[in-house]
């Protein structure tokens, strides 16, 4: 589904990706892993569209599509989804207008009729089980006054709503508790299925122990330096990255 | 002076038609006016609180008055069908700044008076001077001593001690016509002692591209205990240029809100002059702009705390686009003695464009020494991490655009005491955002050619 081949990417000019190569196909579970500072974060931006982050070379294929080509709304309508690392406040939309707009945007994108208000409420009352988000969040203006475990599992019950075909968490489980963390995993585990694929960005082994990945690469410095299964994680967790740098030669 | 001695030889020339036209109680502040009119002359751009608005570019065209009060062949009651949704309101109506009477209009409580100024001034002359140009300060600015020079009616709406109307009162200001024509209109509430009162003011104007020039000057009298709403919410073509000075006394405890929204306009200055002259007076005074192509919008204001134990609270929002140019200046004035005062002002800013420009100036001139006071200037852009985060979401840019600027007005919404309006405003603003039509769907105004 995914097709990423030798992306270069650059903010305010300074080079951030320096050619990352990764495909992904429909029901596996990517982990990406990576010391601070070596692109992960970028990587999300650069897969979603923001404007902020500049494509120097390569290319994105999704679903045969070129991504890259695509505005961040429609490679939303073309099943791309991010969970933000650090969600955004938005003072005065509530999460209602915010959803039934998205839902209905992604419906428009498809030429399907809008959404009725019944319809909607019984979805956001079914996709907010999910995570068990309380029902006073959903009224609330966006991730306004909500906790860090609350924002994430915010981002959850967004997936959940818009049923993404890739989905990419970055660092989900930073700022959570191990509460949070297992009912953000197990949403996100709920939501699986053959025909979707995840990627999953983290610096720790921990969510893993719950989002079970199928492969696990290590970013570094803007490359993916090394790839492998499960166990690569495991491994990390005991070695450190200090590991790869002294494969690397750096150490 | 060119612009304003058109009007000083027209009042002279033709005096006794005015009064003959009016009523003595408004006739008799006509010198008294004059006097101001000479002295204070137009506000020049050179005055420092008139900076951002050449209000005598504004007054220099050769306007017409209708002196002679002709009744121009209209029914605004027929044209104008507002429907805020369960908003069931007392209607009148001012056609360019002749009063239509409606006699649709439910019974009122006893002693209340609601109608033309002139016609009450008429009839209750004693009442009506008890107030009348009392509020207003006619050495402000020229603007105020030249509309009490030259109006001639208006509306008047009077609540007797502890009387509460529940039903919100509307005037709907209906501008149009063929030919560039001057409107001064006045309006006098007055809310005796525990009365409680709601008044809706609208302004509409057909686009005709036709020269209008409005002047409005408001004087409210709260009474001791009373509550009174007041909302202005102008919905003007582009070739209209308005000019308004609304000024509020409040005496002991009592409790105003003054809400001025523009949603459309062509030139727009909009001075608050609020008195808080009792102990325990409560003051909400805010308001909205939005503005695209190459409207202005300009307020200015100014709370006077004369008394202890008062509280006001100020908020204005510009949304501006394209050229637009916004202007606020708020001064609150506490004076020595007036401790425990609390007076908060903010006024925060959207430059949607990089052209649009965005002037403003708090000021707090404070000579107590026990109050809180505070003030807050923002202006900014639309933020860049939601707008992302939204396109995330699948949300079209230009729709969430939209669902922002909709946001950032939502507070001055959700100052509305009146729950109908806010549901109306809200659609209102939607739609004004959404490049839409923002009048009301079944209101067809139409005036007279």
């Amino acid at each position: 589904m995914l097709r990423i081949e030798d992306l270069h990417a650059n903010i305010n000019g300074k080079e951030i990706l320096k050619g990352i190569n990764l495909t992904v196909r429909p029901g596996e579970v990517h982990a990406i892993m990576g010391p601070n500072g070596s692109g992960k974060s970028t990587l999300s931006a650069v897969l979603t569209g923001n404007p902020a982050y500049e494509v120097t070379k390569g290319e994105v294929e999704f679903y045969g599509k070129d991504l890259l080509s695509l505005s961040p709304e429609d490679r939303s309508h073309e099943g791309l989804f991010l969970s933000f690392q650090y969600p955004v406040e938005i003072p005065g939309v509530s999460m209602v207008n915010f959803m039934r707009a998205a839902i209905n945007e992604l419906r428009k994108y498809r030429g399907e009729e809008p959404m009725s208000a019944t319809d909607f409420l019984k979805l956001m009352r079914e996709k907010r089980a999910i995570v068990e988000l309380d029902n006073k969040l959903a009224s609330r203006s966006v991730n306004e006054g909500f906790s860090g475990g609350e924002k994430k599992r915010n981002e959850i019950f967004q997936m959940a709503m818009l049923e993404p075909r890739l989905s990419i968490l970055d660092e989900t489980d930073s700022g959570l508790d191990i509460d949070a963390l297992r009912i953000v995993a197990e949403g996100v585990n709920k939501l699986k299925s053959d025909n979707n694929a995840t990627i999953v960005i983290t610096h720790y082994q921990r969510l893993l122990d719950y989002i079970a990945p199928d492969y696990v690469h290590v970013l570094y410095k803007g490359r993916i330096v090394k790839s492998g299964g499960p166990e690569l994680a495991l491994e990390l967790e005991e070695k450190g990255y200090d590991w790869i740098k002294k494969e690397l030669g750096e150490i | 002076m060119q612009a304003l001695q058109q009007y000083i030889d027209l009042y002279r020339a033709q005096r006794e038609v005015i009064d003959h036209h009016s009523a003595e109680v408004l006739n008799v502040l006509r010198s008294e006016a004059l006097r101001w009119v000479e002295t204070c002359g137009l506000p020049t751009t050179r005055h420092e609180d008139f900076h951002h608005t050449d209000i005598e570019a504004l007054y220099a065209p050769d306007y017409g008055l209708n002196i002679t009060r002709i009744e121009l062949p209209s029914q605004p009651h027929e044209a104008f069908r507002c429907d805020v949704p369960n908003l069931s309101t007392q209607l009148y109506f001012l056609v360019g700044d002749n009063f239509y009477r409606n006699e649709r209009n439910r019974e009122l409580p006893e002693g209340v008076l609601i109608g033309s100024l002139r016609d009450m001034a008429i009839d209750y002359p004693e009442l009506v001077s008890r107030y009348y140009g009392k509020i207003a300060d006619m050495s402000k600015d020229g603007t105020v001593a030249l509309n009490t020079l030259m109006t001639q009616d208006g509306f008047f709406l009077y609540v007797p001690r502890h009387v509460v109307l529940d039903r919100p009162i509307q005037l709907v200001n209906i501008i149009g016509g063929n030919v560039p024509m001057m409107h001064n209109r006045r309006i006098l509430v007055v809310a005796e002692e525990g009365a409680n009162v709601k008044l809706l003011v609208c302004d509409h104007s057909e686009e005709n591209g036709i020269d209008q020039l409005v002047t409005q000057v408001t004087e409210i009298w709260a009474g001791e205990g009373a509550v009174v709403d007041y909302y202005n919410l102008e919905e003007n073509a582009t070739s209209v240029k308005r000019v308004t000075s609304t000024f509020v006394h409040q005496e002991a405890a009592s409790n105003v809100l003054v809400n001025g929204i523009t949603l459309r306009n062509g030139v727009t200055r909009d001075n608050y002059y609020i008195a808080l002259d009792g102990e325990g007076c409560e003051t909400q005074l805010c308001g909205m702009a939005i503005a695209d192509g190459e409207k202005s919008v300009d307020v200015y204001s100014h709370i006077d705390h004369r008394k202890a134990h008062c509280n006001s609270n100020e908020l204005f929002k510009f949304v501006l686009d394209e050229n637009a140019v916004g202007s606020f200046a708020g001064r609150i004035l506490v004076r020595e003695g007036s401790q425990k005062t609390e007076a908060y002002q903010s006024n925060k800013n959207l430059c949607a464009s990089p052209t649009a420009h965005m002037y403003t100036k708090p000021q707090l001139e404070i000579y107590a020494d026990d109050v809180k006071c505070s003030h807050g200037a923002t202006v900014g852009q639309l933020d860049q991490q939601a707008l992302f985060y939204m396109r995330t979401r699948g949300i079209a840019e230009s729709e969430a655009r939209l669902l922002l600027q909709f946001a950032f007005m939502s507070d001055v919404i959700e100052n509305v005491r009146l729950d109908a309006l806010k549901d109306r405003l809200r659609q209102l603003v939607e739609k004004r955002f959404r490049g839409e039509l923002s009048q009301c769907q079944h209101c067809t105004i139409r005036t007279h050619k």
